[in-house]
């Protein structure tokens, strides 16, 4: 089996705060009614998390499912991972209306880290209250970084992780890696600037 | 910047994650309806000075559509509403009815 590669091959940037493309991991778009109990077992047996709620992520280790809207679920595990993950979904719903697709490759994963310094970088970028009362770890936004769609979360208290599509890594990075630059702080969460 | 509450994610959605879908409650007429019903689904839209009902995508968010009920002249937004209706819930028409006596729009009041 040959190696996955991600877009940028780990391309980091160190500014106001550190961005790094991460390696490949392994993601389902898993679409239905997610009022289902059959839908839910599925997803939660395929990654220990418990089922999130409206624009929620829950994580279990390094699996996770996140809300990505009122008839789909992200579901994230290792990248080797996925295409049993899918079979195991599909398999369990065979009598469900639903939809379960390994989109491993179709997307680039990126981390933000610096604290407020990272959640400066996202607003310069995003039209989102990234304030840390509005934004915080175990929510899941969807939204636009300038010119294309991406979602983000946050680890911990200090680290977001950003989604795109693979197609768009480079322009993403380069945005992000802008948005950090050295000089370019703007304060804005308090931190002194 | 317009700011809508999208109904589907909860999200308050600046418009630079929406894209607009045209007027609300339009009803479909299609084959072996008259010239004048196929004309006007077509092209006849609403253009008014005040209360008015859109269609909104929430293209950069959860892709779901919604419907907005809104003044054109102040861009106060009245409500947001879910996509699957065909005319706007009477709770958002009395409450608009309460701050716009009298708006009229099309056939509704
Ligand atoms: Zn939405």
């Amino acid at each position: 089996m040959s190696d996955p590669a991600s877009a940028l091959g780990g391309a980091r940037f160190d500014g106001l705060a550190a961005i790094e493309e991460l390696a490949p991991r392994g993601m389902i778009t898993l679409r239905g009614d997610l009022g289902m109990t059959a839908l839910q077992g599925a997803a939660t047996a395929a990654t220990g998390a418990a089922f999130p709620a409206r624009r929620a992520i829950a994580w279990k280790g390094d699996r996770a499912l996140g809300w990505m809207s009122p008839d789909e679920i992200l579901v994230m595990v290792p990248y080797d991972a996925a295409g049993d993950a899918a079979a195991a979904i599909t398999r369990k719903l065979h009598e469900t209306h639903h939809l379960a697709v390994d989109v491993s490759d179709a997307r680039s994963v990126f981390r933000l880290s610096g604290g407020v310094a990272a959640r400066e970088v996202l607003a310069k970028l995003c039209p989102v209250d990234l304030s840390a009362d509005a934004f915080g770890p175990g929510q899941l936004r969807r939204t636009r970084a300038a010119q294309v769609p991406v979602a983000f979360w946050m680890r911990d208290a200090e680290t977001f992780e950003l989604i795109c599509f693979r197609s768009v890594a480079r322009y993403v990075f380069d945005l992000l890696s802008v948005a950090a630059a050295p000089g370019g702080a703007v304060g804005y969460f308090g931190h002194g600037a | 910047m317009l700011i809508l509450e999208c109904p589907n994610c909860g999200v308050m959605a600046e418009e630079a994650e929406l894209v607009p879908g045209g007027e609300a409650h339009l009803k479909r007429f299609g084959p072996e309806s008259s010239d004048a019903d196929f004309e006007g689904y077509l092209f006849q839209r609403e253009n008014p000075r005040g209360v008015h009902f859109e269609r909104w995508r929430h293209a950069h968010g959860c892709g779901k559509w919604f419907h907005a009920a809104r003044c054109t002249q102040t861009l106060e937004v009245f409500a947001t509403y879910p996509a699957q209706t065909t005319a706007p819930p009477q709770d958002i028409r009395d409450a608009i009815s309460a701050k716009r006596p009298g708006w009229t729009w099309r056939e509704i009041r």
